[in-house]
């Protein structure tokens, strides 16, 4: 098959020789606070991971636990309120720090990004045609005219666009939402990035035009063998699509690990109170689902101790949860968990339970 | 694991997408609303007509303007003349009409160069804002402020008074307002998700104002245009008159009007004839500027 996507690169561009095991994206120690009237907000308070070749990291969080504002980070996009502290290497490239001159090569090129709201990242007054050629040429100047209203068609083909030519001389308004975010990811995937940054890329749309974004990026993925970054609330997509996935709270890790074990043997309590809210086929209707007690805690005042343990079943109050803020770390089987009491605590598979009559209300009985 | 498999869906995208009505492009949609505004579609064929007998005069217009018959002196409007004589016998039709290719000359640039030098103003102003922001509308502030009169008396005291000095002055007093209204406008759009998609793909700051931000503000500033043109007219008609806009042997209809007046009691139509243009010009192309704002603002129906 002849594919416009070349092998992932054995040189850098400079033609260094690239470690092909080394990880694409490296953070560590991340830190973005933001300015506000009510004094520094940490959004994101030491985050640390790594995005290797070819993987698909799910991060996943309620709203306001940082998910966002990291991505938003690597990229630089983040408002000059914003300070960012830590290290964002990409292949070995530290990018904390960088001038917009500097960073620019990289967006789009190497690191690129789909956003939540295709109608809304879409420019109204151009042709979707145009964006994507803009979003090429912005970073080449070789591939003009012909070749690049080629190249545009053939990337809207990819994503599983109906009529790439014809729809490539229409505006956003005329595609339909699955449609735009296909656009938005032919977009970002122009220009074979290493890294694909999706934030939200699904929430936007019904399950069945999600089911059909989340199959175009995972075929992307496989066909131009980039890393994956996607973030969402939504543990369905983190299933479906990612290799391994971080569970974010508060602006910090509260669990990296992979797919499976994140599933079926959840290790920190928010984490299982995540996956004890999901609802269930096989469960009767009468069941209420389980559900976290309280809100996420605001930035401003954060509680002391583990961020999470005023809303744990299992915490110890007083004592070390109230305390002590615990530190990722390591679980058998590459697990990362950032609790104190993980050990001690039994999550119970659901499968295991599934004819039991009342799991649920028993659960949250206790 | 059913919960599990909830996200997973296969195989999906290659249905064919549902069948959807026919597609109307923007411009479609603004050329609708635009042919709705009766008055606009009447105002903008009268310029057309105008700005094409007046710079096609030459082709069509019967008298030399310049030729005069002292004898004759002032004469009514008659079959021959039909605008009359002025005071050295010249066919007043004839002057009147390519006056007009000063003033509209006039109207025409002015509007573009304050245009284009308000719109830059402005979106830079707005797109970086900070300190950029605060020099840029403070020097508005200050062309703002400025007795436009005197400056353009003594600017063309000073340099002389050429079509080219004319609408260098007037310009550079009437690019304030569109400056002021592209800085808000681009205040608004550079919050649109789309400019930070841009900023995303690696575009560079020109880019993105030029290619995103600005073709986003295209309404306003088209509309504002179209009226720099009506203000433009007016202010030349208005200068000519006061004696410190075009100087003779060139003649705008402000400086007819000048030339008229000593004779108003005895000879009306003048005065009236260039008046006449210039109302006429005026009222149609704000005529043209309400139209296109409403075509251009789907939200302002009346």
């Amino acid at each position: 098959m002849t594919s416009p996507y070349a092998d992932p690169a054995e040189t850098d561009d400079l033609g260094l020789a690239v470690d092909p095991d080394a990880p694409v994206l490296e953070v560590e120690d991340l830190r973005v606070e933001f300015a506000t009237d009510d004094g520094p907000v940490t959004a994101v308070d030491g985050l640390s991971f790594r995005l290797h070749p070819n993987e698909t990291l799910g991060i996943v969080g309620e709203s306001g636990s940082g998910k966002s504002v990291t991505s938003m980070a690597i990229l630089g996009l983040l408002p000059s309120t914003a300070r960012v502290s830590g290290s964002i290497r990409y292949r070995g490239q530290e990018l904390v720090g960088l001038k917009e001159r500097q960073l620019r090569p990289l967006r789009g090129n190497k690191i690129a990004m789909v956003f939540q709201d295709a109608l809304a990242s879409l420019n109204p007054v151009h042709r979707v045609g145009a964006q994507i050629a803009e979003a090429i040429s912005v970073h080449r100047s070789d591939l003009t005219g012909a070749d690049l209203d080629a190249r545009v068609v053939e990337l809207l083909d990819v994503v599983g666009i109906p009529d790439p030519a014809a729809r490539a001389r229409q505006y956003p308004h005329e595609y339909s939402g699955g449609m735009r975010q296909r656009a938005m990811i032919a977009m970002a995937i122009a220009n074979e990035p290493d890294v694909l940054i999706a934030d939200e890329p699904t929430t936007a749309l019904d399950v069945t035009i999600q089911a059909q974004v989340l199959e175009v990026m995972e075929r992307i993925r496989d066909r131009t063998e980039s890393s994956v970054m996607i973030i969402t609330h939504d543990l369905g997509v983190v299933a479906g699509v990612a290799d391994r996935v971080m569970v974010m709270y508060a602006g910090r890790t509260c669990e990296v690990a992979d797919v499976e074990s994140t599933f079926y043997e959840p290790a920190h309590p928010y984490t299982q109170g995540l996956l004890g809210s999901l609802p269930r086929l096989d469960s009767r209707s009468s069941d209420r689902l389980a559900r976290i007690v309280g809100n996420p805690p605001s930035l401003l005042a954060l509680p002391p101790g583990c961020a999470f343990h005023p809303r744990c079943p299992h915490a110890e109050v007083p004592g070390r949860c109230s305390d002590e803020r615990p530190e990722l770390r390591d679980l058998p089987g590459g697990h990362r968990v950032a609790c104190h009491r993980s050990e001690e605590i039994e999550w119970r598979p659901q499968e295991a339970e599934a004819e039991g009559a009342a799991v649920h209300d028993v659960e949250e009985v206790e | 694991m059913t919960a599990v498999a909830a996200g997973s869906g296969t195989g999906a995208a290659d249905l064919p997408a549902p069948p959807e009505a026919p597609p109307r492009s923007q411009w479609q949609l603004f050329r609708r609303r635009f042919l709705h505004h009766k008055l606009a579609v009447f105002g903008l064929i009268v310029i057309v007509i105008l700005y094409v007998l007046v710079f096609g005069a030459s082709f069509w217009v019967p008298n030399d303007p310049l030729e005069q018959d002292v004898l004759l002196g002032t004469q009514p409007p008659s079959g021959e003349h039909w605008f009359g004589t002025d005071q050295l016998g010249r066919d007043y039709f004839a002057r009147v009409i390519y006056a007009g290719q000063i003033s509209l000359k006039i109207g025409l640039a002015v509007a573009i160069i304050s245009t284009v030098v308000g719109a830059l103003a402005g979106a830079i102003a707005g797109f970086f804002g900070g300190l950029v922001d605060q020099i840029l509308m403070r020097v508005t502030d200050l062309f703002l402020i400025v007795p436009a009169i005197a400056i353009l008396a003594i600017a063309l005291k000073k340099f002389g008074g050429t079509d080219i000095v004319i609408i260098l002055v007037l310009a550079g007093l009437g690019w304030m307002s569109i400056a002021r209204v592209v800085r808000g406008q681009v205040l608004s759009v550079k919050e649109k998700e789309f400019v930070e998609a841009a900023r995303a793909i690696g575009a560079s700051n020109g880019r993105i104002i030029f290619r995103h931000i600005l073709p986003n503000c295209i309404g306003p500033i088209v509309v504002n245009a179209t009226l720099a043109i009506a203000i433009a007219i007016v202010t030349e008609s208005t200068l000519s008159f006061l004696g410190f806009g075009v100087q003779k042997p060139d003649t705008s209809w402000g400086n007819m009007l000048y030339d008229a007046k000593g004779n108003v009691r005895f000879d009306e139509h003048l005065l009236y004839f260039p008046g006449l243009f210039i109302l006429i010009t005026v009222l149609c192309v704000n005529f043209v500027g309400d139209g296109l704002r409403d075509a251009f603002d789907p939200q302002s129906r009346r």
